[in-house]
């Protein structure tokens, strides 16, 4: 009876102050060393599933590349070549080894028909021209999903919102190829004013024709601006119910303040996580864009790639393709806790 | 004896459901019964290729001579039957994990979650591109990407409802009473979660066939002659300032058919006021929730 019980810390749970000892005092900086690790973990994984998806499926990608050129001599040597003949696990982890290290190997297509050429060098102009496209698209879709968002929601039930909310549903819903090809259709095909396709050749950049790049950039909007508007005009109409803005109006503020500077920036928040979503999107928007214009980017390059069985090539731009999406996801959610106090504590 | 009255639906009774109704409805029925009203064959010429609009060809003809009008009454057959293939295969994989893991709550939740986060890792239209690039252009490849692009979004929704109905009152008086899993699954969560799968299979059946048309597009899908929307979009390009309706026609065919699932499923879901997650594409391309 007369033993006291040992003293307790009943506030902070253990798990929560072990966590705190290994990764320093900061909150967030545990926060982020533990969405890298994770975000890490994922591509490794994800990688091994293109390796798997692109080398093991098939049985006998040799054969397979050659096409019609297969005589056995021939497919044993590109067997040796693409080291076929090794089990998966130990091909899989050199193969992890030289992509992590930046080298790519060499496109087993050209392999096939006797030539070593570096998918790199297949890639890094491609790379560059997709970087163009992706970049001017966001540079346009921030501001114009803000204003018909925010337009969308001062007006919320009234016709100007039903307007655009309906248009943004119906854009939203088609796919890229058929706006692609709707807009060639109005823009080249009837009005003459603007290229189908994209003429770079291979030592111009992407500025050389700033022409064809309005199609391009026009069809990958319209589905993102879509879907963009539509959660800035739902975080807007949230914000604009709170407290705080009751409170400016109250306060006499002219209604342009009270917007921009009580409403907006509230409703700025979950548009970080609408540019992340946005740059994912054009990952997967990108690859079929590019192919209806025919613009030399990394999107054809994968489709090309595909088609003609090139699967290192394939792999490659794959794993590069899932890297930059997880790398945007992390972005996205450090920024967010960095914007958001109150979210720190819960991280 | 009382007769039992129809009730037209909520979300019917909304323009824009309605609208989407009225729309899907007609290109279904182009859809399907089109091939049994088509004038021509699909895969033999009637003329020159790219002719515009005739009286023999309404629509004109396409870039090997075939009738345009044929072709576009025969296109969607393969548009709505992979689409609801793929769409339903995921749904009964997805419902039958996700019903799992949240009832259960055991190792499987991690696992699944974890899945999750790996597949979402992918663009969509990547997961396609791969799986084509290993297995070849075919039907089954097409349907099982769809299946495992569409899989993780659905476990992760059927989840979340599920752990939230399996606390209500009648699932514990279920659970009470003796009844098996199985048994507690299909006749109490399932039915009460019904209206949430509902909406969610329309907005993703609109997906899929955005995904199937796109590797068709892309000639990585259906091969020619078939006739399918997608595929004569790409494949009637070079014939366009000939004969536009070879384009433009399979097009409208297919934006109608995706509006219009849109628009039912975003009614529905404003009508029946229950949603886990946010609506829209937005959830589809990065599935947030938790």
């Amino acid at each position: 009876m007369g033993t006291a019980a040992p003293p307790v810390d009943p506030v902070i749970p253990t798990a929560r102050r072990r966590r705190f000892r290994v990764f320093g005092r900061n909150p967030v900086v545990g926060f982020i060393v533990r969405r890298v690790t994770a975000g890490l973990a994922t591509l490794v994984v994800a990688s091994f599933l293109i390796f798997a998806a692109v080398q093991v499926l098939p049985g006998d990608v040799a054969s397979i590349v050659l096409g019609r050129n297969a005589t056995p001599s021939r497919v044993a040597a590109l067997q040796a070549d693409l080291h076929l003949n090794r089990p998966l696990i130990p091909r899989y982890l050199v193969w992890l080894g030289n992509t992590a290290t930046g080298h790519f190997g060499d496109s087993s297509a050209a392999l096939a028909q006797g030539s070593k050429v570096s998918v790199w060098q297949i890639i890094h102009t491609p790379l560059r021209n997709s970087l163009v496209l992706a970049v001017i698209t966001i540079l346009i879709f921030v501001p114009l999903c803000l204003a018909l968002g925010v337009a969308a929601a001062l007006r919320a039930g009234r016709r100007t919102d039903h307007a655009i909310s309906l248009t943004a549903l119906s854009l939203g819903a088609l796919p890229e190829f058929l706006v692609g090809t709707l807009l060639i259709v109005i823009f080249f095909t009837q009005l003459k004013l603007l290229p189908p396709i994209s003429p770079i050749t291979p030592g111009e950049t992407p500025f050389t024709h700033p022409n064809a790049l309005v199609l391009p950039v026009l069809t990958l909007l319209c589905a993102s601006v879509a879907f963009g508007s539509r959660l800035v005009r739902a975080s807007t109409i949230e914000v604009l119910r709170e407290d705080y803005v009751a409170m400016a109006r109250l306060n006499g503020y002219p209604e342009r303040r009270v917007i921009l500077r009580y409403a907006l920036r509230n409703a700025l928040a979950p548009s970080v996580q609408v540019c992340a979503q946005m740059v994912q999107y054009l990952i997967g928007g990108i690859i079929i864009t590019e192919s209806v214009f025919n613009y030399p980017g990394i999107g054809t390059a994968v489709v090309q790639a595909v088609s003609i069985r090139d699967t290192q090539e394939t792999a490659v731009i794959a794993v590069i393709l899932a890297a930059i999406y997880i790398l945007v996801n992390i972005v996205a959610d450090v920024v967010v806790v960095l914007l958001v106090p109150k979210l720190r504590t819960q991280v | 004896m009382r007769h039992r009255t129809f009730r037209i639906p909520a979300f019917a009774q909304t323009t824009s459901g309605a609208t989407g109704l009225a729309l899907a409805v007609l290109i279904l029925a182009v859809a399907l019964l089109g091939p049994l009203f088509a004038p021509h064959s699909i895969a033999t010429p009637i003329g020159p290729p790219g002719q515009p609009p005739s009286a023999a060809a309404p629509l004109g003809t396409d870039f090997l001579g075939r009738d345009v009008l044929s072709r576009v009454l025969h296109g969607g057959f393969s548009v709505v039957w992979i689409g609801t293939v793929a769409t339903t295969l995921a749904y009964a994989a997805g419902s039958a994990v996700g019903l799992i893991a949240g009832y259960t709550r055991n190792l499987i939740d991690p696992i699944l979650m974890r899945a999750v986060d790996v597949l979402l890792a992918f663009p969509a239209l990547l997961v396609l591109l791969l799986l084509v690039s290993g297995l070849g252009p075919h039907i089954p490849v097409l349907i099982l990407g769809v299946v495992l692009v569409q899989l993780p979004g659905i476990a992760r929704l059927i989840r979340t409802a599920t752990l939230e109905t399996s606390t209500r009152g009648y699932v514990e008086a279920a659970v009470a009473r003796g009844e098996s899993m199985m048994s507690v699954l299909g006749r109490d969560i399932a039915p009460n979660i019904a209206p949430v799968m509902l909406a969610d299979f329309g907005i993703r059946f609109g997906y899929s066939i955005i995904l199937v048309a796109s590797m068709n597009y892309l000639g990585l899908g259906l091969a020619p002659p078939t006739a399918d929307w997608g595929l004569m979009i790409s494949e009637n390009r070079s014939v366009i300032g000939l004969n536009i309706w070879s384009v433009v026609a399979p097009a409208i065919m297919l934006a109608l058919l995706t509006i219009a699932v849109n628009l039912i499923a975003d009614a529905y879901v404003r009508t029946s006021g229950r949603s886990f997650t946010p609506r829209g594409r937005a959830r589809i391309l990065r599935q947030t929730d938790g």
